[in-house]
Protein backbone atom coordinates (compact mmCIF):
# COMPACT_ATOMS: atom_id res chain seq x y z
CA UNK A 1 0.00 0.00 0.00
CA UNK A 2 1.18 3.49 -0.88
CA UNK A 3 0.10 5.47 2.16
CA UNK A 4 1.31 8.86 0.93
CA UNK A 5 -0.63 8.56 -2.33
CA UNK A 6 -3.76 7.48 -0.48
CA UNK A 7 -3.56 10.38 1.99
CA UNK A 8 -2.81 12.97 -0.73
CA UNK A 9 -5.66 11.96 -3.03
CA UNK A 10 -7.98 11.60 -0.02
CA UNK A 11 -7.26 15.21 0.96
CA UNK A 12 -7.78 16.41 -2.63
CA UNK A 13 -11.09 14.54 -2.86
CA UNK A 14 -12.32 16.11 0.39
CA UNK A 15 -11.23 19.56 -0.76
CA UNK A 16 -13.13 19.16 -4.05
CA UNK A 17 -16.13 17.89 -2.12
CA UNK A 18 -16.23 20.89 0.20
CA UNK A 19 -15.66 23.41 -2.55
CA UNK A 20 -17.96 21.92 -5.21
CA UNK A 21 -20.59 19.87 -3.37
CA UNK A 22 -19.61 16.53 -4.88
CA UNK A 23 -18.80 13.30 -3.03
CA UNK A 24 -15.25 12.88 -4.33
CA UNK A 25 -15.77 9.37 -5.70
CA UNK A 26 -14.05 10.44 -8.92
CA UNK A 27 -10.78 10.62 -6.93
CA UNK A 28 -11.44 8.06 -4.17
CA UNK A 29 -12.07 5.15 -6.54
CA UNK A 30 -8.85 5.40 -8.60
CA UNK A 31 -6.87 6.13 -5.40
CA UNK A 32 -8.10 2.88 -3.82
CA UNK A 33 -7.41 0.90 -7.02
CA UNK A 34 -3.89 2.27 -7.55
CA UNK A 35 -2.62 2.81 -4.00
CA UNK A 36 -4.53 0.17 -1.97
CA UNK A 37 -4.70 -2.45 -4.78
CA UNK A 38 -8.46 -2.94 -4.50
CA UNK A 39 -10.53 -4.26 -7.42
CA UNK A 40 -12.80 -1.75 -9.18
CA UNK A 41 -15.88 -3.17 -7.41
CA UNK A 42 -14.23 -3.15 -3.97
CA UNK A 43 -12.95 0.39 -4.58
CA UNK A 44 -16.45 1.65 -5.47
CA UNK A 45 -17.87 -0.03 -2.34
CA UNK A 46 -15.06 1.18 -0.05
CA UNK A 47 -15.15 4.72 -1.47
CA UNK A 48 -18.78 5.01 -0.31
CA UNK A 49 -17.60 4.91 3.33
CA UNK A 50 -15.36 7.92 2.67
CA UNK A 51 -17.98 9.69 0.50
CA UNK A 52 -20.62 9.34 3.25
CA UNK A 53 -18.31 10.72 5.96
CA UNK A 54 -17.04 13.58 3.80
CA UNK A 55 -20.55 14.56 2.68
CA UNK A 56 -21.91 14.40 6.25
CA UNK A 57 -19.09 16.57 7.65
CA UNK A 58 -19.34 18.96 4.68
CA UNK A 59 -23.13 19.29 5.05
CA UNK A 60 -22.69 19.94 8.78
CA UNK A 61 -20.16 22.73 8.11
CA UNK A 62 -22.34 24.24 5.37
CA UNK A 63 -25.28 24.24 7.82
CA UNK A 64 -23.11 26.31 10.14
CA UNK A 65 -22.40 28.75 7.29
CA UNK A 66 -26.14 28.98 6.52
CA UNK A 67 -25.85 27.19 3.16
CA UNK A 68 -27.94 24.08 3.77
CA UNK A 69 -31.63 23.41 3.07
CA UNK A 70 -31.90 20.22 5.09
CA UNK A 71 -35.39 19.20 3.98
CA UNK A 72 -34.56 19.42 0.25
CA UNK A 73 -31.26 17.60 0.68
CA UNK A 74 -32.69 14.70 2.66
CA UNK A 75 -35.64 14.39 0.27
CA UNK A 76 -33.29 14.12 -2.74
CA UNK A 77 -31.23 11.52 -0.87
CA UNK A 78 -34.20 9.38 0.14
CA UNK A 79 -35.88 9.40 -3.31
CA UNK A 80 -32.69 8.79 -5.33
CA UNK A 81 -32.64 4.95 -4.99
CA UNK A 82 -35.61 4.90 -7.41
CA UNK A 83 -33.35 6.57 -9.94
CA UNK A 84 -30.59 4.04 -9.26
CA UNK A 85 -33.00 1.27 -10.31
CA UNK A 86 -33.88 3.18 -13.48
CA UNK A 87 -30.16 3.68 -14.19
CA UNK A 88 -29.37 -0.03 -13.80
CA UNK A 89 -32.22 -0.97 -16.17
CA UNK A 90 -31.00 1.64 -18.68
CA UNK A 91 -27.38 0.47 -18.38
CA UNK A 92 -28.46 -3.01 -19.48
CA UNK A 93 -30.63 -1.77 -22.35
CA UNK A 94 -28.45 0.88 -24.00
CA UNK A 95 -24.85 0.52 -25.32
CA UNK A 96 -22.29 1.86 -22.83
CA UNK A 97 -20.68 4.23 -25.34
CA UNK A 98 -24.04 5.85 -26.11
CA UNK A 99 -24.65 6.38 -22.36
CA UNK A 100 -21.20 7.91 -21.85
CA UNK A 101 -21.66 10.30 -24.76
CA UNK A 102 -25.16 11.34 -23.62
CA UNK A 103 -23.99 11.97 -20.05
CA UNK A 104 -21.07 14.01 -21.38
CA UNK A 105 -23.54 16.03 -23.52
CA UNK A 106 -25.75 16.63 -20.45
CA UNK A 107 -22.73 17.88 -18.50
CA UNK A 108 -21.65 20.19 -21.33
CA UNK A 109 -25.21 21.56 -21.45
CA UNK A 110 -25.12 22.22 -17.70
CA UNK A 111 -21.70 23.88 -17.99
CA UNK A 112 -23.03 26.20 -20.72
CA UNK A 113 -26.17 27.14 -18.75
CA UNK A 114 -24.36 27.60 -15.42
CA UNK A 115 -21.77 29.81 -17.12
CA UNK A 116 -24.60 31.94 -18.52
CA UNK A 117 -26.40 31.97 -15.18
CA UNK A 118 -23.31 33.26 -13.36
CA UNK A 119 -22.52 35.84 -16.04
CA UNK A 120 -19.35 34.02 -17.11
CA UNK A 121 -20.13 34.16 -20.82
CA UNK B 1 -41.95 17.42 -7.77
CA UNK B 2 -38.79 19.02 -9.12
CA UNK B 3 -36.87 17.69 -6.10
CA UNK B 4 -38.11 14.18 -6.91
CA UNK B 5 -36.98 14.63 -10.53
CA UNK B 6 -33.55 15.81 -9.40
CA UNK B 7 -33.32 12.82 -7.05
CA UNK B 8 -34.26 10.36 -9.80
CA UNK B 9 -31.77 11.86 -12.27
CA UNK B 10 -28.98 11.85 -9.67
CA UNK B 11 -29.74 8.25 -8.71
CA UNK B 12 -29.90 7.14 -12.34
CA UNK B 13 -26.49 8.58 -13.15
CA UNK B 14 -25.04 7.00 -10.00
CA UNK B 15 -26.47 3.65 -11.08
CA UNK B 16 -25.06 4.11 -14.59
CA UNK B 17 -21.58 5.40 -13.89
CA UNK B 18 -20.94 4.41 -10.29
CA UNK B 19 -20.09 7.92 -9.16
CA UNK B 20 -22.29 10.14 -7.01
CA UNK B 21 -24.86 12.53 -8.35
CA UNK B 22 -23.14 15.75 -7.32
CA UNK B 23 -22.57 16.88 -10.91
CA UNK B 24 -26.33 16.48 -11.50
CA UNK B 25 -27.71 17.76 -8.18
CA UNK B 26 -25.79 21.05 -8.00
CA UNK B 27 -26.64 22.31 -11.55
CA UNK B 28 -30.32 21.34 -11.23
CA UNK B 29 -30.70 23.05 -7.85
CA UNK B 30 -29.23 26.22 -9.36
CA UNK B 31 -31.02 26.12 -12.73
CA UNK B 32 -34.44 24.78 -11.68
CA UNK B 33 -34.87 25.96 -8.11
CA UNK B 34 -32.88 29.19 -8.16
CA UNK B 35 -30.40 28.12 -5.48
CA UNK B 36 -27.22 30.13 -4.95
CA UNK B 37 -24.07 28.13 -5.69
CA UNK B 38 -23.03 27.87 -2.04
CA UNK B 39 -26.50 26.69 -1.01
CA UNK B 40 -26.59 24.20 -3.89
CA UNK B 41 -23.26 22.63 -2.90
CA UNK B 42 -24.24 22.48 0.80
CA UNK B 43 -27.60 20.88 0.06
CA UNK B 44 -26.01 18.50 -2.46
CA UNK B 45 -23.65 17.26 0.28
CA UNK B 46 -26.60 16.45 2.55
CA UNK B 47 -28.23 14.46 -0.26
CA UNK B 48 -24.97 12.63 -1.01
CA UNK B 49 -24.54 11.72 2.68
CA UNK B 50 -27.92 9.95 2.57
CA UNK B 51 -27.29 8.33 -0.85
CA UNK B 52 -23.78 7.25 0.19
CA UNK B 53 -24.95 5.69 3.47
CA UNK B 54 -27.68 3.69 1.69
CA UNK B 55 -25.30 2.52 -1.04
CA UNK B 56 -22.50 1.69 1.42
CA UNK B 57 -24.92 -0.43 3.46
CA UNK B 58 -26.02 -2.31 0.32
CA UNK B 59 -22.39 -2.97 -0.74
CA UNK B 60 -21.51 -4.03 2.84
CA UNK B 61 -24.19 -6.76 2.66
CA UNK B 62 -22.22 -8.27 -0.23
CA UNK B 63 -18.97 -7.98 1.75
CA UNK B 64 -17.25 -5.64 -0.71
CA UNK B 65 -16.52 -2.81 1.74
CA UNK B 66 -13.01 -2.62 3.23
CA UNK B 67 -13.90 -0.53 6.28
CA UNK B 68 -10.28 0.02 7.33
CA UNK B 69 -9.24 1.37 3.91
CA UNK B 70 -12.41 3.46 3.82
CA UNK B 71 -11.61 5.10 7.14
CA UNK B 72 -7.94 5.48 6.18
CA UNK B 73 -8.76 7.51 3.07
CA UNK B 74 -11.65 9.32 4.81
CA UNK B 75 -9.34 10.80 7.48
CA UNK B 76 -7.40 13.16 5.15
CA UNK B 77 -10.59 13.70 3.15
CA UNK B 78 -12.38 15.05 6.23
CA UNK B 79 -9.51 17.49 6.73
CA UNK B 80 -9.92 18.38 3.04
CA UNK B 81 -13.64 19.00 3.25
CA UNK B 82 -13.20 21.26 6.30
CA UNK B 83 -10.63 23.27 4.32
CA UNK B 84 -12.77 23.22 1.16
CA UNK B 85 -15.96 24.47 2.83
CA UNK B 86 -14.00 27.17 4.71
CA UNK B 87 -12.28 28.29 1.49
CA UNK B 88 -15.63 28.37 -0.34
CA UNK B 89 -16.95 31.00 2.11
CA UNK B 90 -14.04 33.29 1.23
CA UNK B 91 -14.46 33.29 -2.56
CA UNK B 92 -17.31 34.82 -4.60
CA UNK B 93 -20.38 32.86 -5.78
CA UNK B 94 -19.10 33.57 -9.29
CA UNK B 95 -15.80 31.86 -8.53
CA UNK B 96 -17.64 28.83 -7.10
CA UNK B 97 -19.73 28.71 -10.29
CA UNK B 98 -16.61 28.98 -12.46
CA UNK B 99 -14.89 26.13 -10.57
CA UNK B 100 -17.99 24.00 -11.01
CA UNK B 101 -18.08 24.69 -14.76
CA UNK B 102 -14.45 23.51 -14.97
CA UNK B 103 -15.38 20.33 -13.07
CA UNK B 104 -18.24 19.63 -15.53
CA UNK B 105 -15.98 20.17 -18.55
CA UNK B 106 -13.30 17.87 -17.10
CA UNK B 107 -15.87 15.20 -16.24
CA UNK B 108 -17.38 15.34 -19.75
CA UNK B 109 -13.90 15.06 -21.27
CA UNK B 110 -13.10 11.97 -19.17
CA UNK B 111 -16.36 10.33 -20.30
CA UNK B 112 -15.69 10.97 -23.98
CA UNK B 113 -12.01 9.92 -23.95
Amino acid sequence: MDLVGLLALGFAAGMAGGLLGVGGGVLFVPALVVFAHESQLEAVATSLVAITLVAAVGAWRQAGYGNLRVRDGVLIGVVSPLGVLAGVVLANAVPERALELSFAAVQLGFAWQLAGNAGLR
Amino acid sequence: MRLAAIATAAGAFSGLFGVGGGTIIVPLLVLWLGYGHREATGTSLAAIAVIGALAAAAHALYGNVDLWNGLLIAAPAIAGVLAGTALQQRISERAVAAAFVVLLLASAAVLVL
